[in-house]
């Protein structure tokens, strides 16, 4: 198979388990984001791709050939660090055509290179500039301009925006999307900014506690989170308990819910609802009654909070769709059921 | 951050300090001795003021000349030893757990507080033939029989580099612990191997850490005047040991004080070459 597989792939600090037991298959060309909250294991796991960890137990395949020892410097990847690392001592051009050096390129060969690399991240006419001349964003371009001079198997990021400020982290998210696109290398990025993560993947991997929640698309993963965690973690949503009755009848914080269903055998469940998908109806016709706590507008959106039954329920709306309610309002929650995600317990 | 430069008298007071030591323990003394390198000697050990070249000139001979030209080449040989052994000891060793590292240092420290004669001493005993190190191989079958190994160059070195090379190591290490760790890591998956990370990424991104190491070591090289007399013939001894004989044991001041100068005025020399050399090849 061509791509990137991880088999099993177990780190052990101690007895501290920092991966634990990661199983995924990245197909060729295909852009990954790894995503989840700080210590989870992302730059441990990303390290062991890149071979400068070795993993306590499991494999990692390229392209159906083990390289879980192979050593790094022979596994043609580029490496994007958090902190750049560019090497201070060298100029912009001299950073970007150290791959070529090492591997004895003729230097006119190195040269132009360069030069289509540097054009490539709109730094054309830099090369002879000390990097310690570059603005942040400058950097991160020519990190990335030296990571992929060799045209690598693989292309590692591990959080390369995080230093950058909001506007121009947005820019560069599309930039680093459109060029992943534009080469078809297969792509790692670690981030644990859920935003960068859904603009740039076409697989998104949420980790928690060294193991893997959900691997899938970003909308998939929006639209049909595996557990509560993942829902939690990414976007907004409500949590809601459901029960079912011996019947199916499902009521959910205690008022019954037609047409929603609980997977066979399950008494209880956690179900998830996006703020976006709640709608507020009048009171009565199959909906939940609540009353309006608070109405948040932030002009584009319109945040209403729905009490039922002690819970806090949140929905979200545009202006235009903007239902007239205000703050001690009796209002009707409408669960449809296909928006409703069941999660697994 | 950017300061303001000093401004006004005040501004300087902080120095004022240093600059009073300075002037008490270094240009006082140092000038008496330049002052006594053109004094008239006396025979039986005492010299009147005057303003004679004499001293000089009799250092400008094919002798003293060739002693300065040894002890020149001698400390550039134990600054390069030193300097060679100790960056990738320094290395390795900041890239060892805390505590291998507090041991290290430790050890490291404990030469320091060892003095010249006891170093020279013991060198002396481990190169010789009767209690020697080559009695180590000869009992491992690795060499015939014992011999002697003092009084030589060798040895000399050997002593040198033992006695300088905690310096070199204690000299690198804040600077290698500084390096950002992940340099090397990312030379590394861009496809040098270990070692070429650390000839084409560490090496390179220390020059000036390095350039300052050896001329450090050369320098305390230089003062060393046991070592040479201790492990090494007369044609080993640096021009140090002149210095002393002729300052202690022939009561020669004026001369001891005109060798003396000379050499500064050398190894000033040389280390102003180094630097304009180091700062030629960062512009270049
Ligand atoms: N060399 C190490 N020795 C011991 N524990 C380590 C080591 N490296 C990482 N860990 C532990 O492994 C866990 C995962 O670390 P990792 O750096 O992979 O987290 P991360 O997901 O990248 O977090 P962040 O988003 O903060 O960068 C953390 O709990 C960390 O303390
Ligand atoms: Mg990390």
């Amino acid at each position: 198979m061509s791509g990137l597989a991880l088999q099993n792939v177990v780190k052990e600090f101690g007895a501290f388990k920092a991966v634990n037991d990661v199983d995924l298959t990245v197909p060729h060309g295909t852009f990954v984001c790894m995503l989840g909250p700080s210590g989870c294991g992302k730059t441990t796991l990303l390290r062991m791709i890149a071979g400068l960890d070795l993993p306590t137990s499991g494999a990692i395949r390229l392209d159906g050939e083990d390289i879980t020892h192979v050593p790094t410097h022979k596994r043609n990847l580029g490496m994007v660090f958090q902190s750049l690392a560019l090497f201070p001592h060298l100029t912009v051009g001299e950073n970007i055509a150290y791959p070529l050096r090492i591997r004895g390129a003729p230097k006119e060969d190195q040269k132009k290179r360069v030069e289509d690399l540097l054009s490539m991240i709109h730094l054309t006419g830099y090369a002879d500039r000390p990097v310690s001349k570059l603005s942040g964003g400058q950097r991160q371009r020519v990190a990335i301009a030296r990571a992929l001079a060799i045209s690598p198997k693989l292309f590692l990021l591990d959080e390369p925006l995080s230093a950058l400020d909001a506007k121009l982290r947005e820019a560069m998210q599309v930039e680093l999307r459109q060029l992943q696109q534009k080469l078809g290398i297969t792509t790692i990025v670690v981030t644990h900014d859920q935003r960068e993560a859904m603009t740039m993947a076409d697989t998104v991997v949420v980790m928690s506690g060294g193991e893997i929640r959900q691997a899938a698309s970003p909308i998939e993963i929006y639209r049909r989170p595996a557990d509560s965690f993942v829902a939690d973690f990414i976007g907004q949503t409500n949590l809601i308990e459901a029960e079912s009755d011996t019947l199916n009848h499902v009521t959910v914080l205690g008022q019954p819910v037609p047409g929603l269903q609980l997977p066979p055998g399950a008494a209880k469940a956690t179900i998830s609802i996006r703020p976006e998908d709640v709608h507020l109806t009048a009171p009565g016709g199959g909906a939940l009654t609540g009353t309006v706590t608070f109405v948040r507008d932030l002009g584009g959106t319109i945040e209403t909070f729905v009490e039922v039954a002690g819970r806090q329920i949140v929905a979200v709306s545009t202006p235009r769709a903007r239902p007239e309610v205000t703050v001690g309002q009796e209002v009707g929650v409408a669960l449809t059921p296909d928006v409703c995600v069941v999660l697994r317990k | 951050m950017r300061r303001e430069p000093p401004q006004t008298f005040g501004d300087y007071s902080p120095l004022l300090f240093p600059a009073a030591m300075l002037t008490i323990f270094f240009v006082v003394p140092f000038g008496t001795m330049i002052a006594v390198s053109f004094f008239q000697r006396q025979q039986g050990g005492f010299y009147t003021p005057a303003f004679v070249f004499d001293n000089y000139a009799r250092f400008l001979s094919a002798f003293f000349g060739g002693v300065l030209g040894f002890s020149l080449m001698m400390a550039i040989a134990v600054a390069i030893c030193c300097v060679v052994l100790a960056l990738p000891f320094t290395y390795l060793l900041t890239r060892m757990a805390r505590r291998v590292q507090i041991v290290w240092l430790v050890a490291l420290l404990s030469i320091l507080s060892l003095s010249e004669v006891i170093i020279g001493f013991a060198w002396s005993t481990l190169f010789s033939r009767t209690a020697g190190i080559t009695n180590i191989l000869v009992a491992l079958g690795l060499m015939g029989e014992a011999k002697a190994l003092t009084p030589s160059f060798a040895a000399v070195l050997t002593g040198m580099v033992y006695q300088a090379f905690p310096y070199t190591v204690l000299v690198l290490f804040p600077a290698l612990v500084r390096l950002d760790p992940t340099l090397t890591e990312a030379a590394r998956t861009l496809g040098a191997s270990p070692l070429r990370a650390f000839f084409t990424v560490v090496v390179p991104a220390l020059r000036n850490t390095i350039v300052a190491t050896l001329i450090m070591v050369f320098i305390f090289a230089l003062g060393s005047y046991l070592l040479p007399q201790l492990l090494g013939r007369p044609q080993h001894w640096t021009l140090s040991v002149l210095i002393t004989d002729q300052a202690i044991y022939q009561s020669n001041m004026p001369f001891a004080a005109a060798m003396a100068v000379f050499l500064v005025l050398v190894t000033l020399g040389l280390v102003a070459l180094t630097v304009i050399a180091g700062r030629k090849g960062e512009a270049a």
